[in-house]
């Protein structure tokens, strides 16, 4: 389940658990950046605990950072519709990367 | 002509199983010639429209494949329209670097740094950027890429095969692969396996081109023209796989297996994670094999404790409450591993390999130890010594594991003692089986048969000799499964012969009830023993 958001001025953060079998493999990466290109906001990721801080919108990136099942996402986002941009991601993630609706 | 070409019959290895009968064709990376390089203006124009173009190439595959296929693909376009990844090529232009110099440059380091990752995951990765790349090249060099025709049904001859030429390759008309190098457990091997593509790797040299080439991916050779009467043979055997493929899908999906009033249970045999996703292993009944040494054989060194942990935990997590038996790394004999096992052994399978080598480098040992009793919590995990020859092997291995659980314990880490048997593979072992405090065995018959025989497995001139079926071999796996019936210890068997539909009938015989196999066999191997089980009722 993801917690629930924090929100001080325009920056959003909230974190999820990675339950993708494979954890964040190459569909479930180009899945979310893509999710994440289409919002204004700038938006990283990382595995909780790790130091630095990853680009969402940039699919290298994200597969680089070899996050594996189970693995807790932490999302930070500011822009206008950085709120927004969070809770699509992470319901992404906490749905399993589901194929778009047909 | 000349030109003589002694050896008309090829042996490699089969990545993907099936038939072809085709002409046979070279296709190899085309060369790329270098265009003259303009101002950095022009070459960043360049290099925009030749990835434009590539990436108009790719989603035109993307939209005609599925699955695996177009995961690939759209991972590759992603990868076209990631800025982050972008940014460095261009700005290698900026500096002053031709187009196509910035864009091999940047990716020859994506690539080193995809191939040292650990976990094969990754590592596959790799072979999706080489392809990129040279896609790229090609639209930049104005050759346009794309598919240079090759025949219907035609025999592919090449190196390796890079995914996105795979899918460029019409094979509605049959077909097959034959490469000098390659891997069964490359991508394209995947892909090969999931469109039904007949595949064989590892042939070493092969002829550019023949007339008629026979391609058998059930016995992983390659003949260039045959005489006519192979040529109805072969049309034969084809026809009657064709059928019996088909079926044996749906029988995968259909009740289990009954032998004698006994449920016959099929296990598949994995390297890694990339070996789940066959379409069949969600029919198997769990994982009667993993292998561990691909994880060893790193050129960035031996695998930690985590990297281990986290392949193990995920074998365990997609098995759910089947059960997954994995083996300890199984250096050695026609396996070495540099920075692990002995160098100039004269004879290496008779040598330290196996269960004795990792006794001999316990701290090396341990970190796979550490991790497997981590990952045990996760799942039904069933762990095995290979190459055991006396008990007390058995029993040094069980104490350190015991001794493993309890450093692991101090710590405060989670952690459980699995379920420990052994490979049934050095005949005294199986002789004196009944001296093993093992929880279960496991028949690796492919060394066994070597063993018994006295046949070096690697020597193709004795493949008649080195039988599993030579009765003494079989007798062998008898008395293992006996032990086991009287004691109630499970008996499985992974080698080779579980998952030829021509061993079925023997191996029930001897009493075997757990077949373990690669994941494309699931399907005939249980129909085999389906048609045996309906024989024997109607008998």
């Amino acid at each position: 389940m993801p917690d629930a958001l924090n929100s001080e001025e325009d920056i959003a953060r909230a974190s999820v658990q990675l339950v993708h079998a494979v954890g964040m493999h190459a569909r479930p990466a180009v899945k979310l950046t893509k999710l994440a290109k289409r919002f204004e906001a700038q938006v990283a990721l990382r595995v909780a605990g790790s130091a630095e801080w990853i680009d969402a919108k940039s699919v290298s990136k994200v597969v680089a950072m070899r996050a594996d099942r189970d693995s807790i996402i932490e999302f930070e986002a500011s822009g206008a519709d950085a709120h927004a941009a969070v809770a699509a991601l992470v319901a992404l993630i906490a749905e399993d990367f589901p194929d778009p609706a047909s | 002509m000349a030109e003589v070409s002694a050896k008309l019959v090829f042996k490699g290895k089969s990545a993907s199983l099936g038939f072809a009968l085709g002409p046979l064709v070279r296709i190899d990376r085309p060369q790329v010639q270098r265009r003259e390089s303009g101002t950095i203006e022009e070459e960043e124009k360049a290099l925009r429209a030749a990835l434009a173009a590539s990436g108009g190439q790719i989603s035109a595959l993307a939209a005609a494949s599925e699955g695996v296929a177009a995961e690939i693909l759209e991972f590759q376009m992603a990868l076209l329209e990631d800025e982050a990844f972008l940014a460095p090529i261009f700005g290698a232009i900026a500096a002053g670097a031709a187009g196509d110099v910035a864009w091999s440059e940047t990716l020859a380091k994506e690539i080193a740094g995809y191939r040292a990752a650990p976990g094969e995951y990754l590592r596959a990765r790799a072979s999706d950027l080489v392809d990129l790349r040279d896609r790229v090249l090609l639209a930049l060099n104005g050759e346009g890429g794309g598919s240079k025709a090759t025949p219907a049904g035609a025999v592919i001859s090449a190196d390796d095969l890079p995914p996105s030429r795979f899918l460029e390759i019409d094979w509605s008309d049959g077909g097959g692969i034959a490469l000098r190098q390659g891997s069964p457990t490359s991508h394209v091997a995947m892909l090969a396996r999931a469109r039904n593509v007949p595949m064989i790797v590892q042939f070493g040299t092969l002829p550019d081109r023949a007339e008629i080439a026979l391609l058998d991916g059930e016995r992983g050779t390659l003949e260039v023209d045959p005489p006519a009467e192979r040529l109805r043979t072969f049309a034969a055997r084809r026809a009657v796989q064709a059928q019996e493929s088909a079926s044996a899908r749906d029988l995968l999906a259909g009740p289990p297996l009954i032998w004698c009033g006994e449920p016959v249970r099929l296990l598949v045999n994995i390297q890694g994670l990339a070996d789940l996703s066959h379409p069949d292993t969600g029919y198997a009944d769990g994982i009667g094999l993993m292998r561990t040494e691909f994880m060893f054989d790193d050129p960035a060194g031996l695998p930690g404790e985590e990297a281990q942990f986290a392949i193990y935990a995920s074998v365990l997590r997609w098995a759910g409450d089947r059960p997954a038996t994995i083996r300890t790394v199984d250096a050695g004999g026609d396996k070495p591993i540099r920075g692990f096992t002995e160098d100039g052994e004269a004879n290496p399978f008779l040598g330290v390999r196996g269960l004795r080598l990792c006794l001999r480098r316990p701290e090396i040992f341990r970190v796979q130890l550490r991790a497997l009793a981590r990952a045990a919590v996760h799942g039904k995990l069933k762990v095995m010594f290979p190459m055991v020859t006396v008990p007390g092997e058995f029993v040094a291995a069980r104490d350190l594991f015991q001794n493993v659980l309890n450093e692991l314990r101090t710590e405060g880490v989670d952690a459980r003692l699995p379920e420990l048997g052994i490979m049934v593979e050095v005949p005294v072992a199986a002789l004196t089986v009944d001296a093993f405090p093992a929880s279960f065995f496991s028949i690796g018959s492919n060394d066994l048969a070597q063993y018994a025989t006295a046949c070096d497995r690697t020597n193709g001139a004795l493949d008649s000799l080195n039988d599993p079926l030579n009765p003494g071999v079989l007798e062998l796996i008898r008395r293992t499964i006996d032990h086991g019936r009287r004691h109630g210890i499970n008996v499985s068997l992974c080698g080779d012969m579980a998952g030829d539909p021509h061993s079925a009938a023997a191996l029930l015989d001897c009493g075997l009830r757990e077949f373990s196999m690669s994941p494309p066999l699931l399907g005939r191997v249980k129909q085999a023993i389906a048609a045996l089980s309906a024989e024997a009722e109607r008998g």
